[in-house]
This record gives structure tokens, sequence and C-alpha cells, in this order.
């Protein structure tokens, strides 16, 4: 076990700082490519004309899950070490609730707003001062809603290990349950396309 | 609201100068190449930092360092403002959510540049007009803010970090971000289609 590296000591914080920026602009870049930059792309998934938000984004989770998974197998990575975020389900799951009518309403998330920023977009800019002033009544809110926030805790916990599954199981269902994705997302587009007539960006 | 309108146009006049008008903007890339690209960005954060991606991180604390400039003594007895600045021994904008947030402004303007697809513009459907759509992206933005607070990370934090390590917490965010969104597309068509 060598990996994560940040975790054995093999550099500093102010080094790792550097490295956030270098990872930083290849995700932006990514992202760009993707057409991530653009509201019209984003909220297109959520009327099945263009499903590349799905495609994109359960090709990057599962190609990070498999070499996640086999660094973790052949002893590089070691899995504990590789940060959770604490599981609290009702607020995660009323959180993703108002964030998906955020997405929809405002066009972007928080990641590819900067995106769409950096390349013009002026709806962008507006939506960053708005998600600003949405953290900023959280904060305000806070004292009120903290029991709230912190209800429903499950600790750090996997899939996996909630269900009593292995690791390796859960990683071949969620590649099984992607492909199943991809092959509706293409139907279901060239479906549109008949329909609408429209050509996919 | 319509001198807001173009007080925010201005602000992006000067990139429009500087723009390749003569250079055809080209098209996205395939998207599960994208998808590839994205996952090893992914992978090499947890190989090499044992952390994922985020987003509404850098925000956050750059919110918390405003109210806690501004009041301080406002600030001190709130436990999601003080989460973020720390305890007080380093600079709370020394933060690697920053610094990767700096840097997807980067990639995004250079990647944009290469592409020919930096452009002054508003994101839209042809039937909404701009004003409008600038309300709905601060609704939403707020929303969004909001919701990523709650759920403690945005769809990079949680849906795709959190999604590729199994997290249970970030599948149920991912799927009720999807509900969400499917549940409110009908009443926002007007903006988009």
């Amino acid at each position: 076990m060598n990996a994560p590296f940040f975790k054995f000591d093999y550099f500093n914080s102010d080094v790792s700082l550097i490295i956030a920026f270098v990872i930083g602009i290849a995700f932006g870049i990514a992202l760009e490519k993707g057409g991530f930059g653009r509201a019209t792309i984003l909220a297109s998934q959520f009327y099945f004309t263009n499903m590349r938000v799905l495609k994109v984004m359960f090709t990057a989770i599962v190609t990070a899950m498999l070499g996640l998974y086999f660094l973790s197998v052949i002893g590089f990575v070691d899995l504990s070490l590789v940060y959770l975020t604490q599981t609290n389900l009702l607020p995660m799951a009323v959180g993703g609730v108002i964030a998906g009518l955020g997405f929809i309403i405002g066009g972007y998330c928080p990641g590819t707003s900067m995106v769409a920023v950096a390349t013009g977009k002026l709806d962008a800019l507006v939506f960053v001062v708005g998600m600003i002033f949405g953290i900023l009544v959280f904060g305000e809110m806070f004292p009120w809603i903290e029991e709230f926030f912190n209800s429903g805790y499950r600790g750090t916990i996997t899939i996996p290990s909630y269900f009593n599954l292995s690791y390796g199981l859960v990683v071949f269902l969620v590649v099984l349950m992607a492909i199943g994705a991809f092959a509706a997302a293409e139907w279901g587009e060239k479906k549109m396309a008949a329909k609408t007539g429209k050509e996919i960006l | 609201m319509t001198s807001l309108t173009k007080w925010i146009s201005n602000a992006f006049e000067k990139e429009e100068g500087q723009e390749h008008i003569y250079h055809e903007a080209k098209p996205f890339s395939n998207p599960y190449l994208v998808g590839i690209g994205l996952g090893l960005v992914l992978l090499s954060a947890f190989v090499i930092m044992g952390r994922g991606l985020g987003a509404s991180g850098a925000l956050s604390t750059v919110v918390a360092v405003t109210v806690n400039t501004i009041a301080p003594e406002h600030s001190a007895g709130n436990n999601f403002y003080s989460e973020y600045l720390g305890d007080g021994t380093a600079n709370p904008l020394k933060d690697w959510l920053i610094f990767q947030t700096l840097g997807v402004l980067a990639g995004g303007f250079l990647s944009g540049t290469i592409s020919h697809r930096v452009k002054k513009g508003v994101e839209k459907g042809p039937r909404i007009s701009t004003k409008m759509r600038f309300v709905y992206a601060f609704i939403g933005g707020g929303l969004l803010g909001f919701g990523a607070k709650l759920a403690r990370g945005c769809m990079s934090g949680q849906a795709l970090s959190g999604g590729a390590v199994l997290n249970l917490g970030s599948w149920v965010f991912m799927m009720m971000v999807f509900v969400g969104g499917y549940a409110a597309a009908y009443f926002m068509r007007r903006q988009w289609i």
C-alpha cells in the first residue's frame, strides 16, 4: 500500500494546493469538452432529447470506480484512507430534490456553472450569484435547521456495507446498471430525434 | 432589472473583443470518451489525495470568510460558518477546493478557447426573454446552493465522487437530483424548449 499518496506524507499541504489547481484544470477541460458549460445541453437531459449528462456522468463514475477497485485489489490503494462523506439519509434526500429543482430551474450545477462562466455565459454568472445567496441563506438559517441537518445519521457507510454485500458484487451491479442506462439513453435519443427532427448536439 | 442585465452584459464586453470570430466553434467531444477522461481525473484525485472532486465547497468557504470579515461575532457562534473557517491557525482560503475550483475556471477557459467556444451569450430556449432567464438562473442557483449545503455536497462532491466510492448517501442524493429535475421539467419547458 502506498496510495493515497497524500495520506502517506509524500508531499505537504502546500504542494497539495498546486495539485488541486492542476486537477481542477483537468476537471474543467473535461466538463467543457463534454458540453457541460451550456445550460441548454444540461437541461435537455430532462427532456430526453440529449442524454449527455447521464452518459458522461455514469461513464466517469464507472471508470473511477473500476480503477479504484482494481488498485485496491492489487494492494496499491488503501480504500479505507479514501475520504467518504458521512451519510445523513433524510437531509441528503431532501437536499437532492432541492438541488434537482435548482438544476432544472437554474440550468447548471455548481461545477458546470464555473465552466459556463469561464466560457462567457452570462446566465451562469447570475446563477453563481444566486448560489452564493443560497449558501448565505443556509448559513443564516443554520441554527434553526442544524437538528435536521444532523438527523438520519448512518455514519460513513458504503452501499456494500449497508446492504451487507461484497464490494466487488456492487461494482459489478453498477457496471450492469450503467450499460443498461447507456442502451436506454441511445434508444431514447433516437426516438426523440425522430419525433422532433432536431439534430443532437 | 434591465439596467442590471445591461451591466452584466457590459462586464463581459471586453472578452467579446478578443474573440476569434472567424473560427467556427468545434463540436463537443464524444460523451463516453469525455466520461472516461473525467473518470481518470477523478481517479487521480483519489489516488494522489485520497479525496474526490468538488465545487460548492469553495463557494461556502468564500461565503463563510466574507461573513466572518464583516461580522466576526455573528459567525462565531454558527457551526456552519466555523466548519469552513477552521480553528484560526490556518488561512481558510488556502483550501484544497478553492484551488481546485480556480483550476476548473482556468481549464474551462483554456478548453473553450482552444475549441473556439468562448463566446459571450445567454443559454436559453427560444420562448423566454433574457430577463426571465436571469430570474430563473438566480432562483435555481439559490436552490442549488441551499440544497447542496443541506446534502453535504453537490453533483461533483456527492453524485460523482461519492458515487464512484459507492457512498450510500451520495447515491441517495444522485437519485433524488434526478427525481427533483424530472418532476419540475414539465413546468420549466418554456425556458428550455
